[in-house]
């Protein structure tokens, strides 16, 4: 039984590094790293069967639905190798498996020595699969090539055998073959991790060194750290250091998941697990920061470590204007647990007060937004996400661009803003389609690869601001959900940019301004007015909507007026129904928002704000 | 002076109902009874009757009655004979006045020269004939049964028989009837020797057949913009055939205007009797049980049949004021506006110019159409 049996483990604190092994899975999303991790958990025993869960690492609700981790964890596992009948140590180290996230899977992949590759043998390797692989080889892990779910009818593991190892360059029967959902081949994976992955060759005497790879914020405990110990060792009671801030804390407590938090005397070079100094805010604890103790401690960081930096920014209003300061509230708390997330407040005539907040990207930006709706019950409106812009005044002045009403009215010089480098996976036939979408968003040609015989690697450069506005739905559905796609901001350059404006009777709404590339202005200006004109009910006069460059004015409709509002009868006398009527129409006339006479409703902000991709998916739910 | 109160009575039975229609009234089969509509109304009058005593009970004997209105349902199906008895009683509990105002509405398929003879003996001294339309495919929308031709025969031998007061109701707006249709109705309805003309604006209720039949796309939705062409059309070629208005949707001759109706809309004291009969008496307004035949046992067990019931606020009397005067020719008084200042935020043309000097406002055609908007916007701050 390779499982090694309760208390005769290696301890932590007196493991020894060379049967450490520090391992990650690096898959896509539904391509069953949760249901091979709960295998995994069961295999060695950590976990009795009776308590066991699916998913049984994804803490947050948003996670076990989605399907997606946001947070990464590391379990310790004991595990007697099949093939040595040795005692040792696995620490799976889980990783975010989103591209908004990719400095946050950089580190944990710094935390490993090997990764292992998972691909789902139904379909195949993945973009963000792919770029983190690239990651993991470029971090010198080892890599073992796995393909998961042969117990599908639709496996077809030689195929994409085949397409891994023209990927890896290994041999198509080096991938191992296993089912996360059944157990098959699992044990045979543990025995190749230990046989395969070196151990750790961190300096055990050394003065302490240890990665923090994910920061965690609890009600109960504040921040939860997730270290890797590269040098020496962490002890509970020892005071410690950070070395990006100089910042000390006293540790409280040490321990490792297993898969639970089990409190240790310490953790030595090469093993991974967690701490607790009582601060209260991620932000003190930064993923990527080295730790080292504050007597005789290291001098120089381990390399890598970034402050996250916000890509995309929008605006969030709750609909009703009352739940602004549970707003604050929400984001507050949230802030304690996501080192990544900015916001400051904002207020936006057509909107009242809110916040504008910075994320990560466009799934970031999701996940924050969905949080705050279920954790904090607000409903929301978010305006058009926008990227950050640079802008030179012809005075030589510059300005930081997050949200279009900063944008100058004047005449400005040059507009610079963020460019990416994009990754995508397509079967082959998708080629012109995908082409064409690029093209269509301004993107740059970089170079298109055949990884298999069917499918192909198209490398892109695009302006970020392209991406975040609908780019990932119609590169899904113009390849009928088979395209994936990962990006890179590599820099910015300067573009043909202006700001649109959106005119309702003459009055600029804020919320509807918008920095596009000169070429696209008309076709926004267009498609606004034309989706508003569609939204806004008919007022008691005429109301003109007008998009606009400045003063010029690039498209218009008109909202004609409402002609008729009365009825006829009186009911046979039923008074109090006809006034009970009007009443009910007061009501519906608050909840509007006005925008100088015109009365618009909240409805009418979130569809014009919303594209209509999203707006299919959500009659689709 | 003595007290006034003026009478609605109810008569909620019909030979078939109509798809646009959501009054209190039903068809003998709606009400799973085997007897005839003979039969049925008889037995009804004798509810009536019992409640006309348990209103006099309430207010008292001897009230001052200036109008009294039997709608429907179809008042006709009652025959010349039962009206008798119900203004026996009526005259017994009541002081009708001597120029008291007795309006019927009448279906015009029904009517003969010796019912209508019949109906002017107990009393009845105005008629109101259901004409809706003129247009054939316009009357099957709405599922009228009876000939068009018939109106203008009912009138005639309303006029024969000595009937001074007749209007005729119409509807616009029906799924499918053009502006050209509209005209022709307004046309053939003015050249009759009518002194009044009510003309609504079709509103689809819901729970109707017409309702299903827009849902479902089977006929078109009401189109407002044509509404509104249609009314304006009507206002000014009724005021041309020498019909003024005098409420939103009422057009008289002189000495033709109904004072039942204004009665309603000048907040008046008023009892309705019958099933579903809403009344307005002692600033309460309230409403008798919708079904005849709870309403029935009720009665007969000595109660008032109310089902409903609401004590007005001074409020509530003030907005009422608001959105029932500002349909009226003779306007609203702006000192009854909570904040006159409000009236800057509407258009000026949707007013009279000239009766705005002498402290009341009239609305305009284009301000007749707008005005629930516009009593939402006067009534705000209440």
């Amino acid at each position: 039984m390779p499982a090694i049996k309760g208390g005769q483990a290696p301890q932590p604190l007196s493991t020894d590094q060379s049967i450490i092994r520090n391992f990650c899975i690096i898959a896509h999303i539904d391509h069953g790293k949760s249901t091979l991790a709960d295998r995994m958990l069961q295999i060695t025993e950590v976990v009795e069967s009776r308590n066991m869960r699916e998913q049984y690492l994804d803490r947050m609700d948003i996670e076990r639905e989605r399907g997606i981790t946001i947070k990464s964890q590391a379990v310790r596992l004991p595990w007697k190798s099949g093939i040595d009948q040795k005692d040792y140590i696995l620490n799976m180290i889980d990783t975010p498996g989103h591209v908004d996230f990719t400095y946050e899977v950089s580190r944990s992949l710094a935390a490993c020595e090997g990764a292992i590759l998972l691909v789902d043998c139904a379909q195949g390797i993945e973009a963000q699969t792919l770029a983190n692989l690239y990651l993991a080889l470029e971090n010198n892990l080892t890599i073992i090539p796995v393909l998961n779910k042969i117990d599908l009818p639709a496996a077809q593991p030689d195929k994409f055998a085949q397409e891994l190892a023209n990927l890896i360059g290994c041999k198509p029967e080096e991938c191992m073959r296993v089912s996360g959902k059944t157990g098959v081949g699992v044990e045979e994976l543990l025995d190749q991790i230990v046989a395969q992955i070196p151990p750790p060759s961190g300096n055990a005497s050394a003065a302490a060194r240890a990665l923090i790879f994910d920061s965690v914020y609890d009600t109960y405990r504040g921040v939860v750290t997730y270290v890797r110990v590269v040098d020496g060792q962490l002890k509970a009671r020892d005071q410690i250091q950070m070395l990006s801030t100089g910042a000390k804390h006293e540790m409280l407590e040490v321990g490792v998941i297993s898969p639970e938090p089990v409190v240790s005397k310490g953790i030595g070079a090469g093993e991974v697990g967690y701490i607790i100094t009582g601060v209260k805010d991620v932000r003190q604890s930064r993923v990527g920061d080295t730790i080292t103790t504050s007597i005789a401690g290291a001098s120089t960081p381990l390399a890598g470590y970034k402050d996250p930096k916000p890509m995309v920014f929008s605006g969030l209003y709750p609909i009703d204007g009352a739940q602004y300061p549970l707003l604050r509230e929400a984001l507050d708390k949230l802030r304690l647990n996501d080192a990544a997330l900015v916001y400051e407040p904002e207020t936006s005539a057509a909107l009242g007060f809110g916040f504008r907040c910075g994320f990560l990207g466009l799934l970031h930006m999701e996940i924050v937004r969905e949080r705050l709706e279920r954790e904090a019950n607000l409903d929301l409106i978010s305006t058009a996400p926008n990227v950050v812009y640079r802008v030179m005044k012809e005075d030589g002045k510059e300005i930081t661009v997050t949200n279009p009403s900063e944008f100058p009215d004047g005449k400005v010089a040059e507009v610079f803003e963020p460019m990416v480098r994009a990754t995508i996976l397509a079967p082959s036939e998708f080629i012109g389609a995908i082409m064409e979408l690029c093209q269509d968003r301004r993107g740059e040609l970089k170079g298109m690869d055949y990884i298999s015989e069917e499918r192909v690697e198209i490398r892109y450069i695009l302006p970020l601001s392209e991406i975040v506005f609908d780019f990932f739905d119609q590169l899904k559905s113009r390849t009928r959900g088979y395209a994936s796609l990962d990006y890179e901001p590599i820099g910015e350059k300067p573009g043909e940019l202006v700001k649109v404006d959106i005119l309702l009777q003459g009055e600029k709404v804020d919320a509807f301004s918008a920095i596009i590339h000169k070429d696209k202005s008309y076709g926004y200006g267009v498609t606004m007015t034309e989706k508003l004109r569609k939204l806004i009910p008919r007022q008691q006069f005429e109301v003109p909507i007008q998009a606009a460059i400045g003063s010029r004015i690039i498209a218009r409709e008109n909202i004609r007026a409402m002609r008729k509002d009365v009825l006829a009868k009186c009911y046979g006398g039923d008074i109090s129904r006809k006034r009970k009527l009007l009443e009910k129409q007061k009501e519906g006339k608050k909840r509007m928002k006005m925008v100088g006479r015109v009365e618009v409703p909240q409805e009418a902000f979130i569809a014009a704000l919303t594209t209509d991709a999203e707006l299919d998916a959500k009659k689709n739910n | 002076m003595a007290r006034q109160l003026s009478l609605y009575i109810h008569i909620p039975y019909c030979t078939v109902r109509c798809g646009y229609c959501d009054f209190n009234t039903y068809t003998p089969k709606e009400l799973g009874q085997e007897d005839g509509l003979e039969a049925i109304t008889s037995n009804y009058l004798d509810s009536l009757l019992t409640e006309i005593d348990l209103v006099v009970k309430q207010v008292g004997k001897g009230l001052v009655v200036p109008t009294i209105f039997i709608g429907g349902g179809t008042p006709s199906l009652v025959s010349p004979k039962n009206y008798h008895k119900l203004f026996a009683k009526l005259k017994e509990s009541f002081e009708l006045n001597p120029d008291c105002e007795i309006t019927m509405e009448a279906n015009p398929d029904s009517l003969t020269k010796e019912s209508l003879t019949g109906y002017l003996e107990v009393g009845i001294n105005r008629l109101s004939i259901g004409a809706q339309s003129y247009s054939p495919h316009v009357l099957q929308t709405l599922n009228r049964t009876h000939h068009p031709e018939n109106v203008k025969n009912s009138v005639q031998l309303a006029r024969q028989v000595g009937f001074n007061h007749i209007n005729v109701d119409l509807i616009y707006g029906t799924p499918g009837e053009t502006l050209d249709d509209w005209k022709n109705t307004l046309t053939i309805t003015a050249a009759l020797d009518i002194d009044h003309i009510s003309a609504y604006a079709l509103i689809v209720e819901e729970g109707t057949k017409l309702a299903r039949e827009i849902n479902t796309g089977v006929v078109a939705n009401p189109d407002d913009d044509l509404m509104a062409d249609k009314y304006l059309f009507a206002d000014s070629y009724l005021k041309n055939q020498g019909f003024e208005w005098y409420e939103l949707s009422n057009w008289a001759k002189s000495d033709g205007q109904c004072k039942h109706n204004l009665a309603y809309w000048q907040s008046k004291s008023w009892w309705g009797l019958g099933p579903g009969a809403h009344s307005y008496f002692d600033h309460k307004r309230f409403s008798n049980l919708k079904n005849p035949l709870t309403y029935s046992a009720k009665v007969k067990n000595g109660e008032l049949p109310i089902a409903t019931q609401e004590l007005q606020t001074d409020e509530m009397a003030q907005v009422e004021k608001i959105m029932l005067e500002i349909r009226l020719r003779s306007g609203l008084e702006i000192s009854a506006l909570p904040d006159p200042n409000l009236l800057g935020d509407l258009d000026k043309e949707f007013f009279l110019p000239k009766p705005m000097e002498d402290g009341r406002l009239v609305l305009s055609p284009t301000g007749r159409l707008m005005a629930d908007s516009i009593v939402r916007k006067l009534s705000a701050p209440l």
